[in-house]
């Protein structure tokens, strides 16, 4: 039996200053739950991806404040809170997705929210995605456990700071025309290169914002699907895979085992070849991280991930667009919510609403990772 | 914070970190079950060489720059840790000796951090 996502819907991503958890929430909901054409009373179960609202808002229990915000709360539905760090919302969506796979539900909502910008020391909750103990307490936050990682692939494989910024300038690109990014404006190597140093050599702008927002994703059976949905996009696999949390305990830090591992069970699933994709959203929170993801994926050999940016070849026309949305960098970075909010694009890129953005795509791609990559998730959809 | 700190106040000051006597690779941060070998390994603690070098480092521009490296110890095993050092003082694989420094503090009154940082060996 199949699983095919029939609705969709997203926040604005951003500093959303009049908003709050609920509204920001509620926004997105909605806007997947009528793209899905369904009445409330067909949800069966929710699955939230949320990083860190205790964190953030001293609020826990999230699961059943959003079910019950969003309207469900005569409803009863068993509704779930997943964390895995920023891969928080993948991980729901795969939830979701076992739980219509298993035979249990017909229609299930998997979403991601985070709102962070009701607290001022947020990229030091965001760095709780590494380890407290033994990566935090030596001083280390995740741009200088990128920054490890990137001076260590640079050295191995000869880019440099220069092939960094055109990740960054190609992702700013592409979200100009991507009505929800957090940054709808162009920027030049130039610019990416004269930002101050957040941990060398990754800059300013090669980091991703932290951002508020939002997204959600109607599952259902293909049965259901079918019945109620014009256009469905099918989750041909969605796999995942752990690594060492901590970098010092990993064997070889030029790539991430737990992307390698679960973007091949999920080839393997689909019965695809890292070729035939068509458009893919990776987890670019620093410009070096949607570099390695290439080589991982199978884009290109390792070592050469440099390559594919430099030719154009992930850009907006090029063979194998890459974060058409804007991706992380440009799009925004709300933690919980980024994992739906790739898989959202995706689901545009297959069902041609992807307006100015669009390119020709049968089978697309997500990746997301959580911290440094120790969790890694890879859906493989096709329209 | 105080019981969390306590607790490991062994690993953090003396290089402490752990050996699988099955098949022989060295842990740090200390593990209790070895990831090789999982239920049929042996673990003891073991204290860790003072000396490595840098695989890797990076400057964080907070209120100061602050130096962090990844290091390899002299019997393979790799730490991430301070360098006690000024940012144009680092070179990728240059020796390193590991020392006993303050990190930081809860208060004005509160309990002060202390563990290993390494500087260069000159």
């Amino acid at each position: 039996m199949r699983v095919a996502i029939i609705g969709s819907g997203c926040s604005r991503f951003g500093e959303l200053w009049e908003k709050g958890f609920r509204e920001i929430y509620l926004e997105a909901g909605l806007k997947a739950i009528e793209d899905a054409g369904i009445e409330g009373k067909e949800i069966n179960a929710l699955y939230v991806g949320n990083m860190s609202a205790g964190m953030f808002l001293g609020q826990e229990h999230v699961a059943a404040l959003i079910a019950d915000y969003a309207g469900l709360a005569e409803l009863n539905i068993p509704a779930v809170r997943v964390e895995a760090a920023d891969a928080s919302g993948a991980v729901a969506f795969r939830e979701a997705y076992l739980a219509i796979k298993s035979g249990l539900f017909d229609v299930v909502v998997a979403a991601g929210v985070e709102k962070v910008t009701d607290v001022s020391d947020q990229s030091k909750i965001v760095s709780s995605a590494a380890d407290q103990e033994w990566e935090c307490f030596f001083g280390a936050n995740l741009a200088s456990l990128y920054a490890l990682i990137a001076k260590i692939h640079m050295k191995k494989f000869g880019g440099g700071e220069e092939d960094l910024a055109l990740i960054a300038v190609k992702n700013h690109k592409n979200a100009v025309n991507n009505p929800i990014a957090h940054y709808r404006r162009e920027i030049s190597v130039e610019d990416v290169l004269s930002s101050p140093y957040v941990a060398e050599p990754l800059k300013v702008l090669d980091s991703a914002p932290i951002s508020d927002g939002a997204a959600a994703l109607v599952l259902a059976s293909e049965e259901f699907a079918r019945r109620v949905c014009d256009d469905p996009v099918f989750v041909e696999a969605c796999c995942q895979a752990s690594d060492y949390l901590a970098l010092q305990s990993r064997e070889d830090l030029t790539s991430m085992k737990a992307v390698v591992k679960a973007s091949r069970k999920a080839y393997k699933r689909a019965g695809i070849d890292s070729k035939d994709v068509d458009v893919a959203e990776l987890h670019d929170v620093f410009t070096i991280a949607e570099i390695i993801q290439y080589e991982d994926l199978g884009f290109c050999k390792k070592g050469e991930g440099y390559k594919l940016i430099r030719e154009g070849i992930t850009c907006l026309n090029g063979d194998i667009p890459v974060n058409t949305s804007g991706g992380l960098k440009a799009c925004g970075h709300a933690a919980g919510a980024s994992g739906i909010r790739q898989i959202a694009e995706i689901v545009d890129q297959l069902r041609g609403k992807a307006g100015k953005r669009q390119v020709d795509a049968e089978i697309g791609l997500s990746l997301s990772v959580g911290g440094t990559g120790a969790t890694a998730v890879v859906t493989v959809l096709r329209r | 914070m105080i019981p969390s700190f306590w607790r490991k106040i062994k690993y953090r000051y003396d290089l402490i970190g752990t050996h699988c006597k099955k098949c022989g690779r060295y842990y740090y941060p200390p593990r209790n079950l070895c990831p090789r070998c999982r239920r049929k390994g042996e673990i003891e603690e073991v204290k860790l060489p003072e000396k490595g070098k840098v695989l890797s480092y990076t400057v964080v521009y907070e209120r100061c720059p602050v130096v962090i490296a990844l290091i390899e110890l002299e019997n393979g095993t790799k730490i991430l840790s301070q360098l006690s050092c000024k940012p144009e003082e680092v070179k990728d694989g240059m020796e390193v000796v590991r020392v006993f420094r303050k990190y930081g503090e809860t208060s004005d009154d509160g309990i002060i951090y202390y563990g290993t940082k390494f500087v260069p060996c000159y």
